[in-house]
Parts: structure tokens; sequence; C-alpha cells
């Protein structure tokens, strides 16, 4: 590791013995900012059994942790060692994916090391030897560009960077590192994973989504969606907050802790386009958005857009179509 | 148990949000603030807790916005006490401060449970819940969906995953949780209770503890975004909006 303290380390997150995708991002991203930092970019792997991951990430070099206690993930273990090696090797910047592991730890992190913190990432560079991050911020409103001279934390939106520069041609090496930190007092131990329970329809293998959001106001209008749904031969989906209220179930939600979703048609219905929601359906091959605030995020990912009160237009294009069949 | 609730006040994402002169920070002049989502969640999450193995729930929300307004909400939704920490600037703390400036408050109350929404969605730093657990040195996890009671002196935390799919973890308390979201949606109280609430209940209003906190990043410029693609707008009445959308799936070979 280089001792000059300018080194990008990159939180290696994997889940059932896999990569998560939005790793290769950070690693392609990293590589970058540590050239320009005149640093190594070191991938930080912590688990149990999981060498083999190291063998597809681009980076200078790999820090691998091992121990019986890592095998499933917890915030508290998983901080305790990221957090020893963070005090012992002083990366300048230590990425992580803006994602429920790499949240915990960021936090945690910056908190007990007195480093700033910067999260929801979206763009990253260096400019006058100072990291500079640009973040989403209120749903997506707003941009906030923010500077740190000095070592920092922060966590990168998925989908942020391509993924491609992140992986490796060649193996890179691997330093396996001693546990650097005792389990015994993080206070916190896995039990099992929950797979999601089966819902009465598979979204992601819907090809036409009818997704309502918050616009949808009220458990009662949700028949609506469904009979346009069902005229257009499609599925009814969710924004998180329709899922919250109890409207629809779990595995009708649409974004980063609910489904990515890649249909044919996404018809988006009353939905803001936030950042976690966009996470999961950006990839549509058409989205259409219907939405009564002409400033919502969503019209800068749609390919249509419509600002009207959706209860007008629904009645209408779900006539439309059942006449047309007729 | 005793259980600790933090309330952040965020800008009401309906209204339009405006950018001060500085170019650095948003106009708080005509800006109105509401819970922060996920921290409604937790308040949520600590009241299930209570209604279904007694607990006493303390909440805390800082002096700006409509923090009053919310601090009574939460009484009349069952909270046992309403904290509300004076002295802050009107334009609210940085998280982190934030976090720091709870952490102080929170010794008078030695919770056992510390619930807070996993982030806010007004700033860099977001992540109060995660920064508390470190501060704090106490166990911490994030983005959950359930906490239950697990034996003495530990819960069990369902942790979202992407895909539907969560982690079950045991959590020894004293401890500190970011929730995502309840197991049910927020309770509504109807407002005449909430006035009813806010004539026979009182708010421990106590002074903030100024609190040093490391640097914060520099804030450069806070902008909207330019999108760096847009969507073709439509425009006309329904009826013709319905024949556009008809035109439009017929041309991809969408048409049912």
């Amino acid at each position: 590791m280089s001792p000059a303290g300018q080194d990008v380390w990159v939180h290696i997150e994997h889940l059932r013995g896999k990569v998560a995708g939005h790793t290769y991002e950070l690693l392609g991203k990293g590589r970058e900012i540590a050239d320009a930092l005149g640093g190594q970019l070191i991938a930080v792997l912590v688990g149990n059994e999981v060498q083999p991951l190291a063998e597809t990430l681009a980076a200078d070099g790999v820090l691998y942790v091992e121990d019986a206690g890592l095998a499933e993930y917890t915030p508290g273990s998983h901080a305790a060692v990221i957090r020893a090696l963070v005090e012992k090797e002083a990366p300048r910047v230590v990425l992580f994916g803006a994602t429920s592991m790499g949240m915990d730890l960021a936090a945690v992190l910056a908190a007990v090391l007195e480093r700033p913190l910067i999260v929801n990432c979206v763009n990253l560079q260096v400019r006058d030897g100072r990291t500079v991050a640009t973040s989403q911020m209120c749903g997506g409103k707003l941009l906030c560009e923010a500077e740190a001279s000095g070592p920092v934390v922060v966590t990168v939106m998925p989908g942020s960077f391509p993924s491609e520069a992140g992986l490796a041609k060649s193996p890179p090496p691997v330093e396996v590192v001693p546990m650097p930190a005792p389990l015994e007092a993080v206070g916190m131990r896995a039990i099992r994973i929950l797979e999601p329970e089966p819902g009465d329809v598979d979204i992601t293998k819907s090809a036409v989504l009818v997704a309502v959001g918050r616009g949808i106001q009220r458990q009662d209008n949700i028949p609506l969606a469904e009979e346009l749904a069902g005229a257009l031969g499609g599925t009814v989906c969710a924004s998180r907050p329709v899922v919250d209220q109890g409207w629809l179930p779990m595995s009708r939600q649409v974004g980063k802790s609910g489904m990515i979703v890649k249909p044919k048609l996404y018809l988006a219905l009353g939905i803001s386009g936030a950042p976690e929601h966009a996470e999961g359906m950006k990839d549509s091959d058409l989205i259409i958005a219907v939405n009564s605030d002409a400033k919502a995020p969503i019209f800068d990912i749609a390919d249509y857009g419509i600002v009207i009160d959706m209860y007008d237009l629904l009645p209408a294009l779900t006539q439309a179509l059942r006449g047309r069949r007729a | 148990m005793r259980i600790a609730v933090l309330l952040n006040m965020v800008p009401d994402l309906v209204e339009e949000l405006e950018i001060d002169s500085t170019g650095k920070a948003l106009d708080t002049q005509w800006m109105r603030y509401v819970i922060s989502e996920s921290d409604d969640h937790a308040l949520e999450q600590a009241l299930l807790l209570k209604d279904r193995h007694g607990a006493s729930v303390s909440v805390l929300a800082m002096d700006y916005g409509d923090a009053d307004q919310v601090l009574y909400a939460a009484l009349a939704r069952g909270a046992d006490e309403a904290v509300n920490l004076t002295g802050i600037p009107e334009t609210g703390l940085g998280k982190r401060a934030a976090a720091a400036t709870f952490k102080e408050a929170l010794g008078g109350i030695r919770p056992d449970l510390i619930l807070a929404g996993v982030q806010a969605i007004d700033d860099l730093d977001a992540h109060v819940a995660g920064m508390l657990g470190g501060m704090m040195a106490l166990p911490y996890v994030g983005v959950t969906r359930s906490v239950e009671p697990s034996g003495e002196g530990k819960v069990l935390v369902q942790k979202e995953y992407p895909g539907g799919a969560a982690a079950e973890i045991e959590v020894t308390l004293p401890a500190v949780v970011g929730v995502l979201s309840a197991p049910q949606p927020p309770r509504y109280v109807p407002v005449a209770r909430i006035r009813e609430v806010m004539k026979t209940r009182t708010l421990d209003k106590r002074e903030a503890v100024a609190v040093a906190v490391p640097a914060e990043p520099a804030v450069i410029r806070l902008f909207k975004p330019e999108p760096a693609e847009h969507a073709q707008m439509l425009d006309g009445s329904p009826e013709e909006l319905a024949g556009q959308i008809i035109k439009i799936l017929e041309d991809r070979g969408l048409a049912p």
C-alpha cells in the first residue's frame, strides 16, 4: 500500500458468493481518482472463503480478511475490520456503494474515524488535489458539489459510472491480512437470510409494467391502474411509498430495495422519479411518465412525458385501449 | 424497554425548492419543513414495539421548522415524552452536528434502543443514525424493515437487501437502528386529537448543547440538475393523449 496516504480504497460488496455489480463501477471510478491523487487503488474484501472473488477485481491490490465470524455480513463485524485497516493504512478516499451495506459501514466509519462523509455521490473527481464529489439530494431534485481536502468517506449511487473498467483482465495481487479486530464485542450476529416471499406475479418477467407512485393517493385508486394494466396486457407495480402504505405487496416494489426491472414498456403514473426508484427501472426499453408536476425528475429519464392529473388520463387511455381491442 | 426516537425535519418536496444567494444552501425563508419520511417510520416502529411488548417512547426533535407540531403529533400517536431541543439555528444543523447534538441529549434518557430514519434527504452526510451509532460506540444496523424483541437485552432486526431479500440480525442492546420502513404505515391521528394533546400535554424544552464536530465537506455549489436528456413531452386533451400513447405503442409493436 502506498505510504503517502493517497490510496483509494473500494469496499467489495458481496452477497451469496457474488460480487455486487456496482462494485465494479466503484473500481472503475476509483482507478481515475487514485491515478489523479498519485496513489494506489486497493480493493477491500472481507468475508469467509471468498478469496476467489478477488480474481475479477481491477485493482492494484486486494486486502483480504477472512474469518468464520465474517461469513455472513453484519455491520458491526465488517465495520470493525475495515476500521482497523483504515486506521493502520490511512487511505485518502474510501468508497462504498450507496446500498444497504455501504450505507451502514460508511456512516459508522466516518463517525469513528472523524472523517467527512459524503453520501449518494453521482460524480467524483480530483481538482487541485482535492476530492470533489457531486451528490444527489432531496430525492434527485438537487445536486450538491462539495470538496474534501483530506481523507474522506464516500458512498456512490449504483449506476453512476460504467462498470467495464472495474473488471480485471488478470487477477490482482492479494494480501491476506490476519484478523485485525476482535469480533466478540460487536454486539450482533447474523441469524439468516430471508428470501423474498413469492408474490402473486414476478414483475421482473412482465414485458409491460404500469407503475404507480405516491400520486395514486389512495388504495381505492389502485384498481384504476389495474384496469389500465389489464387493457395493456401488463402488470401493476409500485414505488416504495405505495408498498409502505400496504396498498401493494412488496413483491411489486421497484427500486433500490425492490426489484430491478427492464420491461419493454414502463408506464409511470404519479411517480416523482427519486433516485431510489430510478435505480430499479431506468433501463426499461420505453418509459412513459405521467405526472402533474412538470418538474418531476422522472421526466429526465422518461422517453415520453405527460403533465396531467393521472385521473383525467387513466379512464381515457383504458377506454381507448379497450375500444381498440373491440 | 426504553426507546428514544430521533426526528429530523427536512424540506417538503411538494414545494418548489429555492437556492439562496450564496448558491451553496437552500433558501429556507419560505421553505416548509416536514418530518423526514424514514424518521416517521422509526417513530411508528417504536410505537409498534410499545403496543405489542410494552416500552416507553421518548421522541426528540430539534427546534426548527414545525418541530413543535411534529412532537405533539408524536404524543398524540402514543409517545410518552416529547423533547424539543432548543437553541438550534433556524436552518437546522448538518447531520453530523445533529447526530452529536442528539448524542448529548440522549445522555439524560439512557435508552436501551435508539431508533431514527436511516437517512435524511437534505444533506451531504444524511446518515444521522449511523453516525450516532459510531459516535456512541453502540451496535448499529441500518436499512431495517422490522425490529422485534429477542430475549433479554436483545432485538431481532430485519435488514433489507435488494430484490426483496432481507437479513435477520440479532443485536445486543443498547443499540442504534436506522429504520427504512416500519412493518406498517405510520398511524394516522386526527387533527382534533393533536389539538387536544396540545392543550393537555407539554413539550419538554431543553437547550441543546453546542457540540464541536470535525470539519464537514465544503460545499462548492448547490444546483438543480440539468437533464442530459429530457422526455419528449406530449400535450392535448386526455383523449388526444391516449391516442398519442397508443400510436407510440403501435410504432414499437407494443400495442395490445
